[in-house]
């Protein structure tokens, strides 16, 4: 069965292309590249949500590109069961969108941070199902606003519906830290109720070619398609 | 008429940018200037011909649908 999927490019997205090569090298199948000022998407299996200064985070980070015309199919699609990875700023659309709980605040210590990060799965989803537990994976991350909030209630919500799908941790240098940006319990990537939606803030995208510093991003996708 | 929304963060929330200004305020000698936050202030107009239901209810509007993430934030109309 052929696996056809599509990336939405706002203005200011920059992680586009890096998720139209990662999606033409891991699938067989049709992958389309979808202008946010479209009304409609085509019928796909998955669309990736890309990485990027959407609308260059005026206001809120994600806040502008989540009221964009092909939002609304976006969530008709989510609906249908179709599966919607956000990476990055598209975890932050997503949020603002509504389509997943919380808000991705400032990281507490004022930095940007990007450089490699370490996570691990939490709770199973068709997203991570290939991933062992305990499993450290490798991926980077490059965000300013990757503070996971949200109040008591939503994370009781979250950890009841095992809905996180991947934390930080600690990694394989002495000095790495598990909690890099202030996340309330080291959260890196959550799904909805019906686990058909990933939000995450490490770049998949940036870890599968031979050249990048690891491949461990192939797993997600490789997961999604298992 | 001109109409000044304030939004901030919740005060539960960490506001780090207010912590660095209360830092560098206080290696400028000035003291006794405390738990600093920083939020944002959007001025709009709106005609004078709208009556106060409508405005309230086209400010409200605004900021529920875009202004604000009421997960985070919370505003008043000053």
């Amino acid at each position: 069965m052929s696996f056809k999927s599509a990336v939405i490019t706002f203005p200011g997205s920059n992680c586009d292309r890096d998720a139209l090569v990662y999606l033409k090298t891991l699938t067989s199948g049709e992958v389309l590249n979808i202008w946010h000022e479209e009304n409609s998407l085509p019928n796909v299996d998955l669309v990736i949500v890309p990485g990027g200064f959407s609308f260059g985070d005026y206001l809120r980070s994600g806040a502008m590109a989540s009221k964009s015309k092909i939002i609304n199919d976006l969530i008709n699609h989510s609906k249908k069961g179709g599966y919607i990875l956000g990476i990055c700023n598209g975890f932050q659309i997503l949020s603002e969108i509504g389509l997943l709980k919380g808000a991705l605040i400032q990281n507490n210590r004022l930095k940007f941070l990007g450089k490699n990060c370490f996570i691990k799965k939490k709770y199973q989803s068709d997203f991570n199902c290939l991933i062992n537990k305990d499993q450290v994976l490798k991926i980077p991350v490059a965000h300013n606003e990757g503070n996971f909030y949200c109040d008591d209630s939503d994370l009781k919500y979250l950890h009841d519906n095992e809905l996180i799908a991947f934390e930080y941790c600690e990694g394989k240098f002495s000095n790495s830290i598990a909690n890099i940006n202030g996340s309330i319990d080291n959260i890196a990537g959550i799904t909805n109720k019906d686990k058909n939606i990933l939000g995450m803030m490490p770049h998949p995208e940036r870890a599968f070619q031979n050249f990048h510093s690891s491949q461990d991003g192939k797993l997600i996708l490789e997961s999604l398609l298992s | 008429m001109r109409i000044k929304i304030l939004i901030r963060l919740k005060s539960q929330i960490l506001e780090p940018q207010g912590k660095v200004i209360e830092k560098s305020l206080s290696n400028l000698g000035l003291k006794n200037l405390n738990n600093i936050r920083q939020g944002k202030l959007i001025e709009l107009d709106i005609p004078d011909k709208l009556s106060k239901e409508e405005r309230d209810e086209l400010i409200t509007s605004a900021c529920k649908k875009l202004l604000v993430n009421e997960i985070i934030e919370e505003y008043e109309v000053l």
